[in-house]
This record gives structure tokens, C-alpha cells and sequence, in this order.
């Protein structure tokens, strides 16, 4: 099995494809019975061809709800703005034929409960042609046949008797592999991956990891994963984008990140995982920043992160800070009024003192 | 960890029932606030007060006795005056006994609920509780489901006579394994919670753990699986009085005036229209109310 | 899987003969010597006698309960002492006309059940939502025998659309047959419809939920299948016990149902039986109910294991 500290090496540089799938200025807010709750707001966000780009954060912080907007998954009570596009096409807002007609095809989707997001009552090759007879109009006999070569494809052996198994028959990491092949069936341009290996063993994770990666080498396949474990993102990730209550905090290539992180929430995140390349052990996930992600919707005008940050000023409760580049051309961004390893008077972004 | 709060639950959600003492005023309030704002339930429970109100005092409402007859008014059509519903082939006031006949079906209803609850309660308990007894419980269980509670009746009524006392019986027993079935099953919730944990620990012996903190936490279900028995119990009722296997003419019931309305129903449709709609009325407010309960008690809140 | 249903199988049995006691005791509880509420019109002391030892009543409990198994087992279900013939013979002319009523109810009822239940769940929070619900309350609540003789004053008398009463065998005349059965097991099917709407819609509304639902959606899968082909299977599995654990009601519901459309079925030979105190037919009339409840529900039991692949696998590994 190959470890993450010897990928990390040789993973190509980021960003090495022009951009398929271009999010700008997304906010989603949910309508309640106890008013209106703001789960993302305005998340920016590129992947280019054949790039893995990794969205960490804390359940709660909007990773999935963002993840779930992009091929318009989310209820009827979200109300979605900004803009969607994959390879120049607008999708938010698109009508439901034409996302159905993405959905599963050029923009397809890997969950966490691999158990929970199969149907129990159907076979696991007939989940999987059911895809190659809606997108690639196949009979279900040539679906059927296709569903053996991508249960290969990912890993599964023998898949002529697995096709015809049922989930509960196969194990968990057996399981997810089935919901990879479902996802790649039609060969998506973008692959999204919301917490792929999070109810997996750690082994099991490794393996399910290098199906990804061998996806992306062998059919450049875009993969957006989102997750809340560093690990994941140091073995797969080429970029990283940190989220927190809402917003994107930072973003940066993986190694810049891992490295220098100039965030404190992306630092205190690091601080609380072991060291890029070590998987994190069950139970040392991200609890160790005090204090409690906050609704988005109690701060409008402040840094989301204030109430817990050690850098904390009265202006990082005052006004939030924009998403800039901290040095221009490095390619990584920080939102944070006062970013780690810069010295006061290079205050970031405007160079101001708020003394 | 689970998918984003987000999309596994609504925000607002509401706080799960405290089941961590038996006296949760706190849960209680909440589910008369959660009554008291849902129309239908408001609506219902109304009825359902007027409801016994008139069982209870049908014998001072009734304009006239049961048995009292007419017989220069028989077969007379609603608004007759004197008949506001008209009259019976006997000039038997419809409205009197349609009000003596709600008092009779309620009245079987109570004695049928109250039996079951009585039977069911302990059984759930025991066999929720005592792994060693849950099989021959639910053996019993499955014995009583096998008679259902018409052929329970045709038995009684063979062996012991026609009567509501045996109408009441046979419904009852019918009622027995549901009631069984929902408290067995929120017993092995209970038992694996901390606080029944933390009674054994301390020492209490199990029938003061079933009585202080089972028993007290496991009424809301018996309360809602109750207000599906009593319509029920109304509509068996009726059944078996309608064939002559409960209340006895010339006794009112709703089911043998149906019976009696039956020979002359294409001439006196109000005979066989009007005590329906009193059962159905009866039964519905029940049921409304019983969901609009059930809603209330739900901590996901209003779902079912 | 045939550890599960060899634990049912012998579940079953033992329910099966308990149910052959009560009726057993049952018939030794009347008031009275047995013997004379077992002999009807002829009560000469040889008559007496030889129902006596016809039913061993001069034998021991156990012997009297093995000889007792032994007769219902042969299929010797006695005499009716209204008309002197076999109860078995019978019940062979009254239960298919039942049947046939159920099943037909059985099958409005789910259909109509479904369906209302599906779309109160797709379409919540709307008007559908509303009415199919609304629908569903009323089901539970009218008493389904009243709805018969309202539904035979205005529907059979008044327009003459369908037969107020009567029966016509299957064999003899299959539209006539259906024509006869059409209203009786509509009205019969009401209650059953009621409570399967409920139990759809609600395992609808959880299935709609569930994690493979948004799995299917993030197929592209179009909306009408992810219903049916996705929350629909799952939900159905729940329908089909719901099904079984309602035949007692169903049964309850036969009876009257026979006796509001005159039809010649197992309802009718009932009740006619208790008003002439015909003991034997009653005995077995308990029975046959009780056996073809315990029958039906573990036959539900093999479909359940066979329409859940969870439950067949689990057994297997068991």
C-alpha cells in the first residue's frame, strides 16, 4: 500500500488542467420554521481537469451542502444564488431535466454511508447499469455486462457473482468501491466524493483513496473531496480549500498548506491531526479548538472564526475579512484580518493595524 | 459522523423528550403548547368533550326515553315536530336514541380499553423487562391475534350469551396485543437508558424499577395507542350489536338501531343514515385526535 | 434462512395447537352437559349416548383432546345438528364465496392504499397531502357495515347499478360472479385501504429520506423512478406484514360484510350458527379462523424472507 508521505512527492503541481467546474459567489440558505439559516455563503471554488481538490472543515461548516449543491441535490427549502458553471455551462438554476441530464453523467457523486446510500433491496449490478441505461441509453443486458467491468475496474473480485449480490452481502469497503464504480459508470468530467472514507477502517481507506487517485491518473477525472480529515486530504488532495461556518477561509496547494498554514482555524486544525501523511486515529479528529462553530447567521459583519481565534481584535468582530492572496502570483488565500507568521506591521489583507 | 447537520435534520429542531425523570413537566407543556396550536386538534378535542358530555348526561338531554313509542308518529322524517330526527318503525324518538346509543358505545368503548390496558400494560411490561417470559408472552400474543375479535364474540356469545358486558370482553381481549406490542417495545428502550441503568445499579428491585421508571415514562404510548383503541372499540361495538351479538334490543345501542333501520331503510333512510354518521363522528374525532396527539408527542415533531 | 423459518414453522404449530385447546375448552365450558347442547332436537338418552361417545365425553380430558386433534386432522369436523350435514361439507361451499370476497377486497384495498399512500408522501405539505389523508381518517373511522347499507339504499336500490344482494358462483357465471362481489368487497376493502395508505405514506416518507434515495437522485434517475423503483421496493416490504397482521380484521370484516349482501359464505353460516346454538359449526368455524390466521401469517413470513434479501441472508448466516 502506498503512503501518503511518498504521494505527496511526486503528485503533479496544481491546477495543471484548464478549469472545469467554475463556482463563484455560491450561498445557500435554508428556510425553516424558525426563519431563515445561512449554510454556505459566498464560496468560490475552481477545479481544473484531472485535479483533486480536497474541502476540509468541521461538520456543520457547509462542505456537503456546497458539495450537494453544484448538480442541484439540495431540498426544496435551500435557496441557492451565485453561479455554477461546468465546462462554461450554467447549472444553478438550470431546469430538472437538464440537471438530471448532468447528474450521474458529467457531474456524479460518492457518499459517506456506503451502507445507507445503497438500496437495500436491489442488486449492486443492477444500482450500477441503472446509470449506463439512463445516461448511455444501454439494454440492460450490455448495462449489465459494462457494471461487471467497472466493478472490476475499482477493485471488486470476481464481479461476475458480485453483480449479483446485494449490498448487506458485501463489506463496507466493498461497498464504497461499488458506489466509485456507480459514480464513474458514465465517466464524469467532475467526481465529487463527500466524506469517502469516513465510515471505512483505515486500511479499507487507503485502498479506496488509491481507486480515486487511479481514476483521476487513468481517465482525468476531476475529483472534488470533501472531508473533515486532514489525512485524506495530505494522501489524495492537490489543493485544499478550508472551509468554516459558511465561508472558505483558506486555500492553498496541499504541501503550502500543510506547511505554512496562515489561518489560525487551518492551523488549529493541523495542530489537532498528526502530522500530514499519518492517517488521524479515530478519536483525535478536530475538537481540540475551543469553542463551538457558530451559525452564520449570528455574524454577518465579523470574521465567523473571531469568538475562537488567540489572535482574536476587536476588528475581526467588526468587519470579515476578504478571501486575498497574501503574496501576489503564490496562489494561496487566506481570509483572516491577522495571518499566522506575518509580522504586525504586514497586516494582512490591507496592510492595516487595528491597534 | 454524519452528513452536515444541515441535511440530516431540520435546523429548528426540536429537543428530544426528557425521559431522564418520570415527572417531565417540561416535555408535557410542550406537547398541550403543540395541541393547543394545531387546529385539528383544538377541533377534535372539542368534539370528543361534547362527546362524553352528552354520554355522560344522555339520560337529562334525551327529549324522551328509549323505549318511549309513538305510535302515532312511526317511520316520522326529521324535522317532525317533537322528532328533530325523526322516528324509528316503532315512533321511537331517533334523536334520543342516537344520544342513549353514543352513552352505550362509549360506555363499551371504556370498559374495553380499560380492559385491554389493564391486561396489556403488565404483559408489555413483563415481557419487555424478563427476557425469560418475552417468548411465552408473545405466544400468547400470537394466540390472541389467531381469534380475531369477531369470531372472540361469536365464541362468548356461544358459550356465555350475547351481552355488552361480553361485547366489551371480546373487544378488549382483540385489543390486548397491540397494547402488548407498544409497551414491550418502549420497555427495551427504557431498560437500555442510563437512569433505569443507574436504578438497578442502586440497588432497586425490578418491580420498583418497572413501576417508578418504566411504567410513568412508557404512558404516553399506552395514552396514543388508547385513543386508536377507543374507535376502534366504538366501531366493534357497533359491529356486534348490528349482528345481535352485543347490546340487546330494545336496549339503544347505534348498532341495533342499524339493524332494526335495515327491513325499512329505502322508506326511512334517516333510521339507517343517522346513527352511522353518530359512530362515524364518534370515531373520527378519536382518530383526529389520536394523530394530532401522536404529532405532538413525536420529538421530530408533526411527521406522521 | 431456514433457521428463521424452521423457528417460525414451530412457532406457528405451537400457537396452532394452544388455539386447538381454547376452542377445545371452550366447547367444554358451555353451560350445562355438552352433550345435550351438542345433541339439538333429539335428546333421548340413547341420542346422548352416543354423542357422548362419539366426542368421548366419557373419556378423559387428554384422551378426549387426542381423539378431538386426531377427528379435526381427518378433516371430521362433525355434524351440524340445524341440518344434519358434515360441517366440513359445509364450510366447502362457504369459504370459497370468503375467499373470494377477501381477496378481492385485499386487492382494491391495496391498490388504492398504495397509491393514496405514495402520493400523500410525494406531494407533502400539499393539497394531495390533505385530501389522501383526510380520505385515509375517514376509511378508519366509518363503520364499513353502515357504509354497505348506505352504499345498497343510494348506489344498488336507488340506480340499480349493482345487485343489493345475492351470489353467483365463480363457475357458473364469472361477470355475473364479479358483479355481485364488486360493492361487498369495496365496502369490505375501506378499513384495510385506510390503514395501508397510513403505513405507505409513512414508510414512504421514510424511505424518501433515507441516504439511497439521494443516492438514486444523484444518479440522474428520473423522479417517477426514484419513487417506484427506488422508495416504493423498500417501502412495500413494510405494506406486506401490515397486510398479514390486518386478516383478523379482514375476517371480522367478512362476516359482517356477508351478512349486509346476503351472501352464502363463511360470515353467514356463522352467525346463522350462534342464533340456532349449532355448537359443531361454531367449534369449527373457531378453528378453521384461527388456523387460516396462523396459516396466512407464516406464509406472510416466507414472502416477507423473500421479498427482503436483508432477511434472507441474515437467517442464512444465522
Amino acid at each position: 500500500m502506498t503512503t501518503a508521505t511518498t504521494t505527496t512527492g511526486d503528485r503533479p503541481a496544481p491546477a495543471d488542467g484548464e478549469p472545469v467546474l467554475e463556482v463563484r459567489d455560491l450561498s445557500v440558505t435554508f428556510t425553516t420554521e424558525g426563519g431563515t439559516v445561512s449554510a454556505v455563503d459566498g464560496v468560490d471554488l475552481t477545479l481544473g481537469r484531472g485535479e483533486i481538490v480536497g474541502v476540509v472543515g468541521e461538520s456543520g461548516c457547509g462542505k456537503s451542502v456546497t458539495a450537494m449543491s453544484l448538480a442541484g441535490l439540495l431540498p426544496r427549502s435551500a435557496e441557492v444564488t451565485g453561479s455554477v458553471e461546468l465546462l462554461g455551462r450554467q447549472l444553478r438554476g438550470a431546469p430538472p431535466a437538464q440537471l438530471r441530464a448532468v447528474r450521474g453523467n458529467e457531474i456524479a457523486y460518492i457518499f459517506q454511508e456506503p451502507m445507507s446510500s445503497l438500496n437495500p433491496v436491489l442488486t449492486v449490478g443492477r444500482q450500477v447499469s441503472e446509470v449506463l441505461q439512463v445516461h448511455e441509453r444501454m439494454s440492460r443486458a450490455r448495462a449489465r455486462e459494462r457494471a461487471v467491468e467497472l466493478l472490476r475496474l475499482v477493485g471488486i473480485p470476481s464481479p461476475e457473482r458480485r453483480v449479483r449480490q446485494y449490498p448487506h452481502e458485501l463489506s463496507g469497503g466493498m461497498r464504497q468501491r461499488v458506489m466509485i464504480a456507480m459514480a464513474v459508470a458514465c465517466d464524469p468530467t467532475v467526481l465529487v466524493a463527500d466524506e469517502p472514507t469516513t465510515a471505512l477502517d483505515v486500511t479499507v481507506q487507503a485502498g479506496i483513496l488509491d481507486v480515486l487517485r487511479g481514476l483521476r491518473d487513468r481517465l482525468g477525472t476531476s475529483i472534488l473531496v470533501i472531508t473533515h480529515d486532514l489525512g485524506v486530504i495530505a494522501d489524495v488532495a492537490d489543493r485544499v480549500v478550508v472551509m468554516y461556518a459558511g465561508r472558505v477561509v483558506e486555500r492553498a496547494g496541499v504541501e503550502e498548506l500543510f506547511v505554512h498554514p496562515r489561518h489560525h482555524y487551518a492551523a488549529g486544525l493541523l495542530s489537532a491531526s498528526p502530522t500530514p501523511g499519518r492517517y488521524a486515529a479515530a478519536d483525535d479528529r478536530l475538537q481540540e479548538i475551543p469553542g463551538l462553530v457558530p451559525t452564520l447567521a449570528e455574524q454577518p459583519d465579523a470574521c465567523t472564526f473571531a469568538d475562537r481565534c488567540p489572535a482574536a481584535t476587536d476588528r475581526c468582530r467588526s468587519a470579515a475579512p476578504p478571501l486575498a492572496e497574501l503574496d501576489p502570483g503564490s496562489g494561496h488565500e487566506v481570509a483572516c484580518w491577522h495571518p499566522r507568521g506575518s509580522t504586525p506591521t504586514t497586516d494582512h489583507p490591507a496592510g492595516e493595524e487595528d491597534a | 459522523m454524519s452528513v452536515d447537520p444541515v441535511l440530516s435534520e431540520a435546523p429548528a429542531r426540536p429537543d428530544g423528550p426528557d425521559h431522564a425523570s418520570g415527572s417531565a413537566a417540561g416535555p408535557r407543556r410542550r406537547v398541550v403548547r403543540r395541541l393547543l396550536h394545531n387546529p385539528l386538534a383544538v377541533a377534535s378535542g372539542l368534539v370528543l368533550v361534547v362527546a362524553v358530555l352528552v354520554g355522560v348526561l344522555a339520560p337529562v338531554l334525551a327529549p324522551y326515553t328509549a323505549e318511549a313509542t309513538d305510535f302515532g308518529a312511526t317511520l316520522a322524517p326529521p324535522g317532525t315536530p317533537g322528532h328533530l330526527l325523526g322516528t324509528d318503525d316503532l315512533g321511537r324518538d331517533v334523536l334520543s336514541r342516537i344520544l342513549l346509543g353514543m352513552r352505550a358505545s362509549l360506555l363499551v368503548a371504556v370498559l374495553a380499553v380499560v380492559t385491554a390496558i389493564g391486561v396489556g400494560v403488565p404483559l408489555g411490561l413483563v415481557a419487555g423487562y424478563f427476557r425469560a417470559v418475552d417468548g411465552v408472552i408473545s405466544r400468547l400474543t400470537d394466540l390472541m391475534l389467531a381469534f380475531p375479535f369477531l369470531i372472540l364474540a361469536v365464541g362468548l356469545a356461544a358459550v356465555r350469551g350475547a351481552s355488552l358486558g361480553n361485547a366489551a370482553i371480546a373487544i378488549g381481549i382483540a385489543q390486548v396485543p397491540g397494547i402488548i406490542r407498544v409497551v414491550r417495545s418502549d420497555t427495551l428502550r427504557l431498560k437500555s437508558l442510563d437512569f433505569v441503568a443507574a436504578a438497578v445499579v442502586d440497588g432497586a428491585s425490578d418491580l420498583w424499577v418497572l413501576l417508578r421508571h418504566v411504567l410513568p415514562n412508557a404512558t404516553s404510548v399506552v395514552l396514543v395507542q388508547a385513543t386508536v383503541a377507543v374507535p376502534a372499540a366504538i366501531l366493534g361495538e357497533a359491529v356486534l350489536s348490528f349482528l345481535g351479538l352485543g347490546i340487546q334490543p330494545p336496549a339503544p345501542s347505534l348498532g341495533t338501531m342499524l339493524a332494526a333501520a335495515q327491513p325499512f331503510a329505502a322508506r326511512a333512510p334517516w333510521n339507517a343514515v343517522m346513527p352511522g354518521l353518530a359512530i362515524m363522528l364518534l370515531a373520527l374525532s378519536f382518530n383526529v385526535f389520536g394523530d394530532s396527539l401522536r404529532d405532538a408527542l413525536d420529538p421530530r415533531g408533526s411527521r406522521r | 434462512m431456514a433457521r428463521y423459518l424452521a423457528t417460525r414453522a414451530w412457532q406457528s404449530l405451537l400457537t396452532l395447537v394452544l388455539a386447538a385447546v381454547v376452542v377445545f375448552l371452550g366447547i367444554r365450558a358451555l353451560p350445562g352437559d355438552p352433550a345435550l347442547a351438542l345433541a339439538g332436537e333429539d335428546r333421548s338418552p340413547e341420542a346422548l349416548a352416543a354423542i357422548r361417545s362419539e366426542y368421548g365425553l366419557d373419556q378423559s380430558l387428554p384422551v378426549q383432546f387426542w381423539q378431538y386433534v386426531t377427528r379435526m386432522v381427518r378433516g371430521d369436523l362433525g355434524t351440524s345438528i340445524r341440518t344434519g350435514e358434515p360441517v366440513s361439507e359445509m364450510l366447502r361451499t362457504a369459504l370459497p364465496v370468503t375467499l373470494e370476497l377477501s381477496l378481492l377486497a385485499i386487492v382494491i384495498a391495496t391498490l388504492l392504499g398504495v397509491l393514496a399512500g405514495v402520493v400523500a408522501a410525494v406531494r407533502r405539505g400539499r393539497p394531495e397531502e390533505w385530501v389522501a389523508n383526510g380520505l385515509a381518517l375517514v376509511g378508519l373511522s366509518v363503520p364499513h357495515f353502515w357504509l354497505g347499507l348506505v352504499a345498497i339504499l343510494y348506489l344498488a336500490v336507488a340506480t340499480n347499478l349493482f345487485p343489493a344482494s345475492g351470489f353467483v358462483p365463480l363457475a357458473e357465471d364469472p361477470v355475473a360472479n364479479l358483479h355481485h362481489l364488486v360493492l361487498p368487497s369495496v365496502i369490505l376493502g375501506t378499513g384495510l385501504a385506510a390503514v395501508i395508505m397510513r403505513q405507505t405514506r409513512s414508510s414512504m416518507l421514510d424511505a424518501l429520506s433515507a441516504d439511497y434515495v439521494r443516492t438514486a437522485e444523484a444518479k440522474g434517475l428520473r423522479p417517477r423512478v426514484v419513487v417506484t423503483r427506488h422508495a416504493l421496493r423498500n417501502s412495500l416490504i413494510v405494506v406486506v406484514t401490515i397486510v398479514g397482521l390486518q386478516l383478523g380484521a379482514l375476517i371480522s370484516g367478512a362476516v359482517v360484510t356477508e351478512q349486509i349482501f346476503t351472501l352464502p359464505g363463511f360470515g353467514k353460516l356463522t352467525i346463522d350458527a350462534v342464533f340456532q346454538r349449532d355448537y359443531p359449526v361454531i367449534q369449527a368455524v373457531v378453528l378453521v379462523t384461527a388456523t387460516s390466521y396462523i396459516v396466512i401469517n407464516f406464509a406472510v413470513d416466507l414472502l416477507y424472507s423473500v421479498i427482503d434479501p436483508r432477511v434472507r441472508v441474515a437467517g442464512e448466516a444465522a
